[in-house]
Order: C-alpha cells, then structure tokens, then sequence
C-alpha cells in the first residue's frame, strides 16, 4: 500500500543522508498532487525528523548561523503544529485530518521512538525549543531511554564544548558579569539561566544525560590524547 | 622535463630568482592567444610547479609578513612552504617570464577575460564570498573566503588594441581578515570575506570596506611610483648609518620606480557586533555607513572607530521569541537619512533616521500575502529575502529570496510591482534541497546601470537576466567549457519535463555544488562580473 511504501522509503532516505536532488522524494513535496491527497502528518514525521536534526546539527556548531536556526527552529513549529493533535500524546487515536492514517503511524513506529517524540514535542511546546535541543533523541537514533519528563537543562549550551559546559554549573553570569556576555544571556545559549527560572527541582546541571557526559568525555579525552601524545611517546597502554 | 628552478614560476616557465621589493607584478609577454600574469603581493610568493608543465598551477603560500606590517624583501632563496594564493590567468602558450616594470613599453595586457584558479589545487579559501564594482567601474573588487581581496583594474584604452578594450587585470591582492580566535567564548571568528564595499573616489587613492562576521575595515589602496633616494641617515638599503661618519648633507630627490600598489588598513570598526554581518553600505553623505548582522543594524562614522550607533535592535528581550532575522540591509543611494532591511520572513522595513534614533519603528513595510496555492511546510525559508538593492534612481528596491527575484515601487507596500522566476522548477523538489541545505543559500541580486535590467545567479554555474522592459529573460552559463577569450555565450535552458530538447539540461542533472551566490554590474557599461565558486568570470558585450 502506498503508506508502508512510503515508511520503507522515508527510512532509507534518511538513513543514507543523500545529497542529491532525489526526485523519488515526491511524497514529501506537498505541491504533488499525489501528495495532497495524503495525510499531511504522514510528511510531517519524517520532515520532523529531518528537522530536529538540522536543528541539533545547528546547535552544535560553535557559532550557531542565527538565520538557519531560526528558520529551522520555525519551520519544524510549522511541523509541529500539523502534527500536534496525534503526536502530543502518545499513541491515542484523535482526528486531525486523517486519524487512521496517523495512528497506523505512531502504532507501527517504535513504541520508545513515539514515545520520545512524544516528550520531545512536550519539550518543543513547553519552551518553544531553542534552549532545549533534543539532541540526546537525534544522536542515537531511535533512543533505547526515554527523555523522561525532565528534559536536560543543560541543552544547548553544553553542546557548545566542555569549556563552556564546565562553568556552566553555576554562577555562569557572575563570571562574566563585566563582559557582554549577550551571546550567553539569550536563552539560545545559556539554559543555567533557563534552569534558575525554571523549577529548582530539577536540579538544574546536575541531572546530565548520559549522552552529553559521553560527548563531553569524547572531547575531553581527544584533548588529553593530544596533549599526552605531545608530551611523550606512545607506550603501552595504561 | 627538468625540475624547474627554485624561483617564481609554474612549470618551465620562470623568472628570474631576485629579491621583489615589495608588491610587483610579474608577467608574460604577450602573445595572440592566451596570456598569463602573475601578480605577488608582499605578502605571497608564487611556489613552482611540481606537476604541471605547459599548464600553470600553483600552490597555497605563507605569507611573509603580516598583512599590516612592512613589506619585507622576499627573496626565492628562504624558500617557499605552504602558503598563500597567486591569482594568474590560465597558460596555454609557454612564454618566458621576466620581471616585468610598468613603464616599459611590453603589451602584457592581453589578458583573457576570466580568471580561473586551477581545479586540482583549489581549496575551500578561494572561495570568492564578493564581488563589488566601484563606482566608476574601473576597479573590480573581490573577496574570498580565506579573508583576501583582490582588486582588478580596467585597462585603458589604446587605439591600435580597440578589439581589446576594457579588460581587467589584477591590480592589488591583499589580505584583509585574518582568523580570529575569541577566546572569553571559545570560538573561532572566519576570515571570509562577506561584504566588500567602495568609496567614492575623492583623490588619487581608493577607499574601500571590507568585513567579515565581525569586524569591519576600511582599506586604502594606493600607487606609488616614486621614491626618495639620497637619505642622510639611513643608506641605500634603508639601515641607519652611523652620524659620525655624515660629513655633507644631501636634499633627498623623488626618483620614478616599479609601480608598486599598496594596501593599507586605515581604520579598523571592531567589537560592535554579537552576531554576524551580513551587509555593509556606504551613506550618500561618505562620511557614515551601517554595519548590519542578524538582530542589529549600527552606524558608523568613518572617523570614529570606537563608537558607534545602533539604529536597529530587533533581539527580543527573551531569546526563546526570536523568530525572525535581519537579512540585508541598505542605505538609500541618495537619500542619506533612509535606509532599508529585510528579514528571514521576507518582509522589507524602510526607515528614516529623522524620526527617532533608534529606528525599530519603520516608515514603510513592504510584504507580499502569502499565496494560499503554493502553501508548504518551507514557505517561510523560501520567503526568506537573501538581498535586497535599492535601484540607481533610489525609486525602487529589489528584493531576493530562494525562487524569484521581486521588483517593488516605494510608493507601494503591498505587493511587488514585478516577480521574475529564477528557477521555479525548483519547487517540487524544495524538501531535497532542504535536507541538503541547498535551501538555506543566500543569491544576490544586481540593477544594471540604467536599472532596465536585473541579473542573479542560480545553480549549475547558471545565472538568469531579466529585462524590464521587453520582459525577456536569459540563462547563461559561467563555466570553463566555454570560457575561450571572446567566446559567445550561448543561452542555456533547463528542461522541467517531458522531452528533453538537444542543448537542455534536465532538472536532475543541474549540479548544485555549482551555485553562482555572487555578481556585479558595471555601473554605467554592459560588463558583468560572475563569480562561481571560486573562479572570477568578467563578460562583456559583444562589440561590433
């Protein structure tokens, strides 16, 4: 049927991340006229996806580029909204335009990966997203750990290297209160100022996803690996 | 086929070994077809080919000094590492080269009209990120993404050389940027050039500005062919000479030398930008211009580099709200109080600075309705306004954004008076280009001189003129295939279904790693400049 063959295919358009014009993509362009007769939360997802991980992708550069950010961050609300009514809760059947069609979805997906998605659509409309890049979700593919109700108040800031993840634990902005430290100020990059706002309950920084403390390792031992390589030679392993 | 001796060459061909004082250009004597020249700045030694003979390449070299300090004597003897770029034209004839001074009387000029860096040793550096005519049209200016400037400067018409008008040759190479490291926020500021801005010319030298993502510089470019001999403290060589050993004083005299172009930076406007710039523009009054990057818009005087004035602030007090960014700005070509910038929502604001100083609210906003049929999830990206000019005669502004080109009058805010397409076939494929990010590039849009005339560029080394007036279009290609010395250009179509014609390209085919981002309008001829990646391309009209 047209929607299992469009599962396979979305699956493997994403997962060999093709540069390429791909023509075969016609499901997903709304204008075709194939396409206008199908769900829209059919594209939604896949589109969603895509979008989170550009998203992600932009948060993790170093200096994010504001404009794709913004019109990324933007468009996957476009998306959000036109998946919301389904996807909001977890695999509930409620009518948006198709409602059998997006059960089907949700139903046959993975249950952890709605079930993230789920909360990471929580996450997305409870903070309109900036701060709160739901990167652990993208990094691994579909997650074998739910983002839990506690979404990671470190976000986006930690993606940004250890350097800034250290300070952030506390007294980011006293450290830098003589500087302008705008870049940091906007929530876009400091969710310690996010955490402090937000219920102290949560335990702002000390709650770390296991993902983001094994970035931060990764980086950490590369610089080590580095610094040890220069110092002496290479011996057996400790 | 011997090793070619250290010196300043490519392949057989080279130059004397010597010491170059300084910024000189070194070059062939003609020949009927194709020419090549070498221009070194003091910054850059050209590094002799290992593997191409007949063919010229070269390679990246260090530079020798700082792009700011004194020009040091290089000499070919301290060697040559990795370094920094020569811009040469592409050799097929093998001609000797020798040192080549401005006052003698050798036609070195014949210079194809393109400028073609070789693909084997291109890298990501000579990616040209500008390109800006000045206002007189004899200086070209571009910038790459290694943070250099090159200048080319029309020749000068002779009598006997009428079919060879108006080519440009390479004038002034310099670097203007270099990478910067921030190191209170851990990031690493790029060198690429984004805006490259002139001055009108008030005396013998050239003034322009140039900018990256944060730092905007103002450049003077000079000649000198002359200099001072005959000091009394310092010798020949320029040491100091010991006072004791002074018994007779000589008045210093002005004797001619090698034509030497010098670049110096004469004022550098830093730390006014959080984000990153994406326009500068000169005020009709040459004493300001602005600086504009996502959220804010400053101005600046040209005298004062450590002060400026914001004019637009559009960050929310709350980040999480930001929803919308300054894509481009520009000042009014006459009116020196009005100014305009547009958003990553495609809408244009025009402001007057008379109204109040800082300008968040505009005097006029120009947004066209959404059309309900092409709806889609990308609607806003490709809304996103990528350019935006105002005309010569400062009565209508142009706007860019991902599939067409839109012409509005000031007087009317409601809609363009005129939409070009520039590749609409691309929008059923607008999801592909999004998970590529092709979505996300940023094409600039030109006025010709007389404004009856607008050009942008496209993918697949593609570049689209429309003309107002009969309402015609073009697609021309900017490619090396066809890039022979007064080649044609024939008129290209891209095919968008059924049958494809002989000379069509089909839409599958379109390359877009090849995107043309970047152009220039002569301002009063029909010259154009057309940078695709980062190869320079200049095409005129065919004369008769």
């Amino acid at each position: 049927m047209m929607l299992s063959k469009g599962l396979k295919r979305k699956r493997e358009e994403e997962e060999e991340g093709k540069e390429a014009l791909a023509v075969d993509t016609w499901w997903l362009d709304p204008g075709h006229p194939a396409v206008a007769q199908a769900p829209p939360a059919v594209a939604s997802s896949s589109l969603f996806d895509l979008s989170v991980l550009k998203l992600h992708h932009s948060l993790r550069q170093s200096e994010p580029d504001l404009r794709h950010l913004v019109l990324v961050v933007n468009t996957l609300r476009r998306i959000q909204a036109s998946m919301a009514p389904t996807a909001a809760l977890p695999p509930v059947p409620s009518p948006p335009t198709a409602p059998g069609i997006a059960d089907n979805l949700l139903a046959s997906s993975d249950a952890a990966l709605s079930a993230s998605m789920a909360s990471l659509l929580e996450d997305l409309s409870h903070i309109e997203g900036l701060s709160q890049a739901p990167q652990p979700l993208v990094d691994e593919g579909p997650p074998g750990r739910p983002t839990g109700g506690a979404p990671p108040s470190l976000g986006a800031l930690d993606l940004l290297g250890p350097a800034t993840g250290c300070l952030l634990d506390d007294g980011l902005e006293g450290l830098f209160e003589d500087i302008d430290t705008s870049m940091y100020d906007s929530e876009l990059w400091a969710p310690a100022s996010e955490g402090h706002k937000s219920s102290p309950e949560d335990g702002p920084g000390k709650e770390e996803a296991p993902e983001l403390d094994e970035a931060e390792l990764d980086y950490l031992m590369d610089v080590l690996v580095g610094t040890q390589a220069l110092e002496r030679p290479p011996g057996p392993g400790r | 086929m011997e090793e070619p001796e250290q010196g300043f060459a490519a392949g057989r061909h080279t130059c004397r070994p010597g010491i170059l004082p300084g910024p000189t250009r070194v070059s062939s004597p003609q020949d009927d077809t194709w020419n090549w020249c070498v221009y070194l700045g003091h910054t850059m030694v050209l590094q002799p080919s290992e593997r191409h003979y007949g063919d010229w390449n070269h390679r990246r070299l260090g530079p020798w000094c700082s792009p700011t300090g004194s020009p040091a004597p290089l000499s070919c003897e301290t060697g040559c590492g990795e370094g920094s770029w020569i811009l040469v034209c592409r050799l097929l004839v093998p001609t000797q080269v020798s040192l080549l001074s401005m006052e003698e009387d050798i036609d070195t000029r014949k210079i194809n009209n393109s400028f073609l860096r070789d693909h084997s040793y291109a890298t990501e550096a000579d990616i040209i990120s500008t390109v800006e005519f000045n206002h007189t049209g004899e200086l070209l200016a571009t910038g790459d993404k290694g943070g250099r400037v090159v200048i080319f400067q029309r020749e000068q018409e002779s009598k006997n050389q009428v079919h060879r008008r108006g080519e440009y040759n390479v004038y002034s190479t310099f670097q203007s940027h270099e990478p910067e490291f921030d190191y209170l926020k851990s990031l690493e500021i790029e060198e690429k050039i984004n805006k490259i801005r002139w001055l009108p010319q008030q005396n013998a030298a050239y003034f322009l500005l140039s900018t990256n993502d944060k730092t905007v510089k103002l450049w003077k470019v000079s000649e000198r062919d002359k200099r001072p001999e005959g000091y009394n403290l310092k010798d020949e060589e320029g040491r100091l000479r010991d006072p004791a050993t002074i018994t007779t004083l000589r008045v210093p005299v002005l004797r001619p030398m090698d034509l030497m172009v010098e670049a110096t930076p004469r004022r550098v406007f830093a730390n006014a930008h959080t984000y990153h710039i994406n326009s500068i523009s000169v005020n009709s009054d040459y004493e300001t211009y602005m600086s504009a990057d996502d959220l804010r818009i400053n101005l600046w005087n040209f005298e004062i580099t450590n002060q400026s004035f914001n004019i637009v602030d559009i960050k929310p007090a709350n980040m999480e709200e930001l929803t919308e960014v300054i894509t481009a700005a520009e000042f009014h070509p006459h009116h020196c109080n009005t100014f305009v910038y547009s958003s990553s929502k495609g809408t244009i604001r025009l402001c007057d600075m008379r109204a109040s100083a800082l300008c968040d609210r505009h005097t006029k906003f120009f947004e066209e309705p959404e059309d309900p049929s092409n709806r889609s999830f990308f609607s806003e990206i490709i809304s996103s306004i990528s350019d935006v000019k105002f005309s010569h005669s400062g009565r209508y502004i142009m706007t860019r954004d991902y599939l067409t080109v839109k012409v509005w009058d000031l007087n009317m805010e409601n809609r363009p008076i005129e939409t070009y397409q520039v590749h609409d076939y691309l929008r059923s494929k607008l999801c592909s280009l999004y998970e590529n990010d092709c979505i996300f590039d940023k094409f600039e849009c030109v006025w010709n001189g007389s404004d009856s005339v607008i050009m942008t560029g496209s993918y697949n080394n593609f570049f689209r003129m429309f003309d107002r007036n009969t309402k015609r279009d073009v697609t021309l290609e900017a490619s090396r295939e066809n890039s022979k010395p007064r080649a044609i250009l024939k008129p290209r179509k891209v095919c968008v279904g059924g049958k494809r014609r002989k000379d069509e390209i089909s839409v599958d085919s379109l390359d877009f790693s090849k995107k043309i981002l970047h152009t220039a309008w002569h301002p009063s001829e029909n010259i154009i400049a057309v940078a695709a990646t980062n190869n320079l391309y200049i095409f005129q009209d065919k004369v008769n």
